[in-house]
């Protein structure tokens, strides 16, 4: 084998595997959602009749989903929730990164794995820990309590709150991680540049740092956003029942009302919304290396 | 070839004033920067010149805000320097890495302190636009810094640096990312347009060749001091003391004891050279132990018979670089000495490794250092 198709080789095979990996089970998806709903096992009608070699294609579930509101206000929902948690994520990340960059160099690793320690325990049980924090007769409402901040407790739980405090934590090492990898590779002396032709810290951060940063700040933001909109885990511990949030319709579909044509469509379309910044964002970084 | 002296200085220039600067970086480590003081003209394109870790760059950081000196005191065109942060400073520098923005064009690089200033649009672009001239970039202006060659890089740092018209342009080891063939151009150029600008420049480089083929006055550095002062010509020619000639081109050292002194002359004993040494130099007492420093290129072969200072001598090696060459050759001591010949001729005659020789310099041509 020459070095050229072992080179394409050690690319080819992981995207085989991906590709093969995504594509198989979204075809499955996609083949489900142009189903019609029946009970029985499956509980979907097949898309190739066995009589005669016919495609039964249903549109149904997307008329469903595009006439019924309550599907779109769920995406709108979710994409609200993903792009202000994004942000605090951004308004808190940033500087955390900055300051483990500039931290001594023997403390950078150590500030990094406190990052990620918090993926040593279970996704799971890190937001029910949340509950144990926020509700009525938490440590925080007991904390005030006792301190005489507050009279009655507050309500922390089962709100828009809840949620965004939810996502902001757990999500907030993959801003971290690519904003640290984007800024450590900042050259110090472009700083010093800046200060000498006549930038203070303020302006040289704003035109030297922020825009030499923004390759991590889209790589950060999309590794919030895309995960945060399916979100359904904190919604659903955090959010109190009445939370409107995509994953969460998209879990009700499939195990509530055995809907699986719905729930595939409601996927579907959740891949088709996201698509969409992902390209937008795309579109930014190439103006700006161009 | 020796810059020219002292530039014409234009109203930009300014006088800088160095007192007693100490910089330590630890409290007990030895000091970086100790106790230096310097006065350089305005107009003049002056280098600190010595061996990586003598302090230089250290003293260019203290100049331009990014270290804070511990003791002396720094005045630009009379002002103290002291607390005045980099961003106040009217002083720019060239980076030695050139720390070009990588996301902005050439123009806006170097228009990027005069945006700073808030100067008018128009104004800003006739400016960048003389600068890019000056350095004869203009056709790139619209490039990135890494679409260009490390040249034109290093044109850019420049023009970035002049752009605000600073009062004095420190230079952090300017041609040390070049290769060597544009690096001889450049020491012209910038030699050229600091002409032109008439504003101060300190450089700092660790060449010797670069620093007296560019400095009106080099000052040397050494373990965070100025061992000598002076123009290029005074460095080369009358070195103060062992450091500076062993570190200013190649030397050939000599140690003796002074027997006695008339006429502007000292005769020195010397076991190593196997002779009576005569050296021009003042009275020094007899029976003191001197070194006489002598250039490889003020060696001559086979002098005179009656001349002073003829030593025999074998050769054992020789290297030939074109415009001249340089011999090894080994008295009867056995000390070895480097001679240069310049290769004036065509078929210049060579001496291969063995063969014997005679060699002489004259009292003139070496300089007795201090101790």
């Amino acid at each position: 084998m020459s070095a050229a198709m072992r080179r394409r080789a050690v690319l080819a095979l992981p995207y085989a595997w991906l590709t093969l990996f995504f594509l198989v089970p979204f075809m499955i998806v996609l083949k489900i959602s142009l189903a019609e709903s029946v009970i029985g096992i499956p509980p979907y009608t097949a898309l190739l009749a066995t009589d005669g070699w016919q495609l039964h294609v249903s549109g149904e579930s997307y008329r469903r989903l595009a006439s019924d509101d309550l599907y779109a206000l769920a995406y709108l929902n979710a994409i609200k929730f993903a792009g202000v948690s994004t942000v605090f994520c951004l308004l808190l990340g940033y500087p955390l990164a900055y300051g483990i960059v500039r931290a001594p160099r023997r403390w950078r690793s150590l500030l990094l794995l406190l990052v990620i320690l918090p993926f040593w325990t279970s996704f799971l049980i890190r937001v029910y820990a949340w509950i144990g924090l926020l509700s009525g007769n938490g440590v925080i409402n007991n904390t005030l309590l006792a301190l005489g901040l507050v009279h009655q407790p507050l309500t922390l739980l089962n709100n828009a709150f809840a949620i965004y405090v939810g996502i902001v934590y757990s999500y907030l090492p993959f801003m971290v991680l690519p904003l640290y990898a984007q800024l450590e590779k900042l050259d110090p002396a472009l700083l010093e540049a800046a200060a000498d032709l006549g930038c203070r810290p303020w302006r040289a951060f704003c035109r030297v740092t922020l825009p030499l940063s923004l390759p991590g700040i889209a790589a950060g933001a999309l590794l919030v956003f895309i995960p945060a909109v399916g979100e359904f885990v904190i919604p659903d511990l955090l959010g109190g029942p009445n939370t409107l949030m995509i994953g969460k319709v998209l879990w009700d579909e499939f195990f509530a009302n055995h809907d699986w044509p719905m729930a595939a469509s409601v996927a579907v379309a959740m891949l088709a919304v996201l698509i969409l910044p992902m390209g937008f964002i795309r579109r930014l970084l190439q103006g700006e290396t161009a | 070839m020796t810059a020219t002296a002292a530039a014409r200085p234009s109203a930009a220039a300014a006088h800088l004033r160095i007192e007693a600067v100490v910089k330590r970086f630890a409290p007990d480590a030895a000091a970086a920067v100790d106790g230096v003081s310097l006065d350089i003209a305005p107009g003049e394109f002056f280098a600190l010149l010595g061996p990586s870790g003598c302090g230089k760059t250290t003293l260019l950081r203290l100049l331009a805000g990014f270290e804070t000196p511990d003791e002396g005191r720094i005045l630009i065109a009379g002002a103290d320097m002291a607390g005045v942060p980099p961003y106040r400073r009217p002083v720019n520098m060239m980076f030695q890495s050139y720390a070009l923005f990588p996301h902005l064009t050439v123009a806006q690089n170097v228009g990027f302190g005069l945006k700073q200033d808030r100067l008018p649009k128009r104004e800003r672009e006739a400016r960048v636009a003389a600068m890019l001239d000056l350095v004869k970039l203009g056709r790139l202006a619209q490039r990135k810094p890494h679409q260009l060659s490390g040249g034109e890089r290093q044109r850019v740092a420049l023009a970035r640096a002049l752009a605000q018209e600073p009062k004095l342009v420190l230079l952090d080891e300017p041609l040390a990312a070049l290769d060597r063939k544009l690096r001889e151009e450049t020491r012209f150029e910038l030699v050229r347009i600091q002409h032109r600008v008439g504003i101060t420049f300190l450089m700092v480089t660790h060449d010797q060749e670069e620093a007296m083929s560019m400095a009106s006055r080099i000052a040397v550095m050494s373990q965070g001091r100025i061992v000598q002062l002076g123009t290029p010509q005074e460095i080369y020619e009358t070195p103060a003391n062992r450091f500076v000639a062993d570190f200013i081109g190649g030397v050939n050292l000599l140690e003796g004891r002074v027997l006695r002194a008339h006429d502007g002359l000292i005769e020195i004993d010397s076991a190593e050279a196997g002779a009576i040494l005569v050296v021009e130099h003042p009275v020094l007492a007899a029976g003191s132990t001197v070194a006489i420093a002598v250039r490889p290129e003020k060696i001559v072969f086979a002098p005179p018979a009656a001349a002073a200072n003829r030593l025999e001598a074998r050769v054992r090696g020789l290297a030939y670089r074109g415009e001249a060459s340089t011999y090894e050759v080994e008295l009867a001591s056995g000390k070895l000495l480097r001679v240069t010949q310049v290769n004036a001729v065509r078929q210049a005659p060579a001496y291969a490794a063995g063969d014997s020789i005679s060699l002489g310099f004259a009292p003139g041509a070496a300089v007795v250092l201090a101790p």
